[in-house]
């Protein structure tokens, strides 16, 4: 497989991005500033391989709609941020692990193996807008990632907390 | 092609027969890597995102064998057990 050359300056500048971003959403990024970066690179090698920043740690499948869920940031960073302290590649860590009061660790896979992703999709699609929707006045959208709800016709271009796109939302109510 | 062809050798001290399933991308495999490096470890391994077709399919059914979740790194020791994840303390005890 041909690979792109990574540019210092991009790995540099989406460093910079991301740190005000994590900083100003209540986030941190791994206070392992190299390897932090190197992350960075993963995440950019895959944007130029597959077109979007699919996760370093974990295997593409090169489809987007299939990757969704392990795009950069993933729906498993917030509830392994809790359980463990860090997202499964480490990029974003706990408030203790970024003041250097704990490390990093390597930590399992919450993403439910390919067999089970299907079925689970399907699942979410059915139980989403239960009957009682019809009556509020407005559908309400849930951001897989953080979890911001709104209450409006269509979900956000961009969440306004976590900042991925549109896609990544669901019908809740 | 099979994932044999693709598949790189480190020379080092032999104690096990040591494969390692890992993605060029991905930090905790790189940490993996340079700990057997460290410990000057024989070892074999294969970026499994760098293959492609039925070479990714072959190591990918490889590493599902060994760890259903399909996680890296995998590391396959004597061909009867793995190590999930970059594991200080498991691979501290292979040397």
């Amino acid at each position: 497989m041909a690979e792109m050359e990574i540019r210092e300056e991009a790995v540099e500048s989406i460093y910079q991005r991301l740190k005000r971003e994590a900083d100003s959403g209540g986030y941190h990024l791994n206070p392992d500033i190299d390897f932090t970066k190197d992350l960075i690179r993963g995440l950019l090698t895959n944007e130029a391989r597959y077109g979007y920043w699919s996760c370093p740690c974990r295997i593409a499948s090169g489809g987007k709609d299939e990757d969704l869920d392990i795009i950069c940031p993933c729906d498993y960073r917030d509830p392994d941020l809790t359980d463990f302290g860090a997202c499964y590649c480490a990029l974003y860590v706990s408030r203790a692990i970024a003041r250097g009061e704990k490390v990093a660790q390597s930590i399992p896979e919450r993403r439910p193996p390919p067999e089970k992703r299907k079925p689970q999709k399907e699942a979410e699609h059915s139980a989403n807008a239960p009957e009682s929707a019809t009556e509020l006045p407005y559908p309400v959208w849930r951001c897989k990632v953080c979890g911001y709800l709104c209450a409006r016709d269509d979900p956000p271009e961009v969440c306004p907390i976590c900042k991925v796109p549109k896609e990544r939302f669901e019908r809740f109510m | 092609m099979s994932v044999k062809e693709h598949i790189k050798h480190v020379s080092g001290s032999k104690k096990r027969n040591v494969t390692l399933y890992t993605l060029s991308t991905c930090g905790w495999c790189k940490k993996t890597k340079s700990m057997l490096n460290d410990m000057k470890m024989e070892y074999d391994y294969v970026d499994v995102d760098l293959l492609q077709g039925d070479d990714k399919e072959e190591a990918l059914g490889e590493v599902r064998k060994w760890n259903p979740a399909c996680s890296f790194p995998t590391m396959v020791i004597d061909d009867n057990r793995c190590i999930v994840g970059f594991k200080e303390d498991e691979i501290k005890r292979l040397a």
